[in-house]
């Protein structure tokens, strides 16, 4: 009996001799991880990726990301294409080296209001056939918000919905606007949301629409959804309309969990749950399709910041740097996407080092710096 | 290309008279003058009991109102296609005034939903929505004081939807620069009326470029005609994050339908929830409807324990649009400060007053 406690006695001394980690005890995922991640033989050589700074804050927010990775080391090097908001459309090189490389970091490309160019940021979605975005907003430790507890993963399709863009002007005066909803995509979006949370551990999914006034298009979503709900027992499902959703996120956000939903819905969700959670600056997100993935700044990917932001570069780089520890992780380098994670967050619960939105006035840089001096 | 717009011009005036036919909406407000009719729906549910509690402080604060009662009947009205009765439309259409309580739309086939009924029938074209903190109820939220209007006719919600092939689905989305016009005119001579500074519009017109491209054209149009009220534009998705939060950067919301609809309530949430939160259809010719927005809650009709506020401020936000600007103000204060003090409060804000308790301690605050 006491020969078999030593060992254990041994472990408890030895982790207690070593140096005292200040996130233990505060549920952080410690830098050196419990359950090895065995790769296989040439995993570690270095990865391309395609690096788009885009607009206003984006060159900003992915020099932070360059500079961490640098610092890590990380097996990643960055194939940088310039693409800005108001071009006519994305440049066939850049959709090449996407195609190649497989997975892309983006800053935010600005889409003009009103009249002329469609959003780029939309036509690379389709482009690649992107059909899931995904949000995950929850609450940082250390970051002040009037909600607790919330940790939502919004799924939602990317493709198809009011996004299509097909309108048409009737006669003068009258506008009509398309919303497409097909069985296909809405399938697909559905079984990805379910295999999400499967592969995350996440216990419970909830379908937003609005059926009961667009009985035929979200009552086709809602089908799909089902009949995917069926073949997930362990998952529970429930659905919500949207504007009873919208109520609930503002006053009761801990009962959801994942969420799926179809193209405009999902903004106005997203958004509302970045908001709640800490603001658009600090949500990681990203599209992923069948073949691609394309990682930027979690909610409101067209909001590029104004210009009193950009001259005096205090863009928030904390999305930007979760999503690429997202990134990091989908690449298969898990450790280097927990040392990350782990130093961002150090970094916000530490509070010195905060940019305007966070209720700071550090710059960009101060923060880069920051997250770097708490990697380990 | 002059002629055009000498065409728009008078559309644009003719919208113009037809929302606000006269300048003085009613009678005038000496109170001698006979009472103003006005039509009240008490609806099912708890609705008895909350339209009581507004008789009952109309009472008391002597407003001269005089109640037509109308109630759903139980069977489908041939001439409505309904189960609202052909008279108590014509009813409401007389009185140009009226006040509806929560109703439960039974399910079944062969007749209209009751609020589809009373939106097309009345051509009730906005929905407004004041949220405001209610004092001494804590939310989350501190500094809300916006009004969300809504365009309540067409947009998403046309039931414009159809099967292309199996497993393809469109919906039309349609816009008009009619009615566009008539929800920013209404919009604009609100903020006016009511003292507001700031008109924003909300739209997805990165996106959605034609449909609310014109929506935002004709709000500019709009705008342009009233000089002393700023106006921007928000997209929807920066409004929802920046609505939770600061809601203070908002004053006035104007929004197509969808928009509206789920705003206007994600603003409910922020003050408190429907149960508080009063609203105000506007119809064609200046006709009012006010209205609760919460559901019937059947599981407590009949008890007592219904919350009147968010029908006690509809009908104070009715008295604003009749003119009776003085009692509206004293009955909106009796209601605040009896929720302030906090002695007298319903079971669903934390307290243990019955309605009749509730709605005694407002009239005593008069």
């Amino acid at each position: 009996m006491a020969r078999r406690s030593f060992p254990t006695l041994r472990h408890l001394l030895r982790a207690s001799q070593s140096s005292p980690n200040p996130s233990l005890g505060l549920g952080f995922p410690e830098s050196r991880r419990s359950v090895t991640y065995m790769p296989r033989p040439g995993d570690g050589a270095p990865r391309a990726v395609t690096l788009i700074p885009g607009d206003g804050i984006g060159p900003l927010v992915t020099g932070a990301v360059q500079q961490v990775m640098d610092a890590m080391h990380a097996p990643v090097y960055f194939e940088t294409y310039e693409v800005h908001g108001d071009m006519t459309s994305v440049p066939s090189e850049v959709i090449e080296s996407i195609r190649r490389n497989k997975v892309c970091l983006k800053g935010g490309l600005a889409t003009p209001v009103g009249g002329g160019v469609s959003s780029l940021n939309v036509q690379l979605r389709k482009e690649l056939d992107l059909y899931a975005s995904l949000v995950n907003c929850f609450n940082l430790p250390g970051l002040p918000t009037r909600h607790e507890n919330v940790d939502i993963v919004v799924i939602r399709e990317n493709t198809e919905g009011e996004y299509s863009g097909l309108e048409h002007e009737v006669v003068p005066g009258v506008v009509e606007s398309l919303k497409v909803i097909t069985k296909f995509c809405s399938e697909r979006i559905a079984k990805y949301a379910f295999e999400y949370a499967y592969l995350n551990n996440r216990k419970k999914v909830t379908a937003v629409h609005k059926a009961n006034i667009m009985k035929l298009a979200d009552g086709l979503f809602l089908e799909s959804c089902r009949e995917v709900a069926t073949k997930y027992p362990g998952i529970k499902y429930n659905e919500i309309i949207v504007d009873n959703c919208c109520m609930q996120l503002v006053s009761k956000p801990e009962q959801f969990d994942v969420m799926v939903t179809p193209n405009l819905y999902g903004n106005l969700v997203a958004n509302t749950a970045a908001g709640i959670a800490g603001g658009t600056g600090v949500m990681p997100g990203g599209n992923v399709g069948q073949d691609h993935a394309i990682f930027e700044q979690g909610a409101s990917a067209g909001n590029v910041g104004n210009d009193k932001i950009v001259e005096q570069k205090k863009a928030n780089p904390v999305a930007l740097l979760l999503s690429s520890a997202m990134m990091l992780r989908h690449l298969q380098f898990p450790s280097f996407a927990d040392r990350l994670e782990t130093a961002v967050k150090r970094v916000i619960l530490e509070g010195k080092y905060r940019t305007k939105d966070l209720g700071g006035s550090s710059t960009t840089q101060e923060v880069t710096d920051a997250v770097i001096a708490q990697l380990d | 290309m002059a002629l055009r717009r000498v065409l728009q011009r008078s559309l644009m005036d003719r919208i113009f008279s037809w929302v606000f036919p006269s300048t003085e909406l009613v009678i005038a407000s000496d109170t001698s003058l006979e009472p103003i009719k006005a039509t009240l729906f008490p609806g099912d549910g708890i609705g008895p009991e909350i339209a009581e509690s507004v008789k009952q402080v109309f009472r008391a604060a002597e407003v001269p109102i005089e109640w037509e009662e109308h109630f759903v009947a139980d069977e489908v009205d041939p001439r409505t296609g309904s189960l609202l009765t052909w008279e108590s439309l014509e009813s409401v259409r007389r009185n140009r005034v009226g006040l509806k309580g929560p109703m439960a739309t039974p399910i079944g086939k062969g007749h209209r939903s009751l609020n589809l009924t009373l939106r097309k029938e009345l051509g009730l074209y906005a929905n407004v929505r004041p949220c405001l903190n209610l004092p001494g109820y804590k939310t989350r939220y501190d500094n809300v004081n916006l009004v969300t209007i809504r365009e309540n006719t067409e947009g998403e919600y046309s039931g414009l939807e159809h099967q292309v092939v199996r497993g393809v689905v469109e919906s039309l989305k349609i816009i008009t620069r009619q009615a566009s016009l008539r929800v920013a005119e209404y919009a604009f001579h609100y903020a006016k009326m009511n003292g507001r500074q700031r008109v924003s519009s909300i739209h997805k017109a990165n996106i959605m470029r034609k449909t609310d491209g014109l929506f935002l054209k004709c709000c500019r149009e709009v705008a342009e005609k009233y000089p002393d009220i700023t106006y921007e534009e928000v997209i929807i998705d920066n409004c929802c994050m920046m609505l939770v939060k600061n809601p203070s950067l908002f004053d006035v919301l104007v929004m197509p339908n969808l928009y509206g609809d789920i705003i206007s309530d994600l603003c409910a949430g922020l003050i408190g929830g429907l149960g508080l939160t009063p609203s105000c259809n506007i119809g064609e010719g200046g006709i009012i409807l006010a209205e609760a927005v919460h559901g019937s809650a059947p599981d407590i009709a009949g008890k007592n324990l219904a919350n009147p506020t968010a029908f006690l401020l509809s009908s104070v936000m009715m008295l604003r649009h009749l003119n009776l600007n003085d009692k509206a103000d004293r009955i909106h204060n009796a209601i605040l400060s009896t929720i302030s003090e906090g002695q007298y409060r319903t079971a669903d804000l934390g307290g243990t007053a019955s309605t009749t308790d509730f709605a005694k301690a407002i009239c005593d605050h008069l």
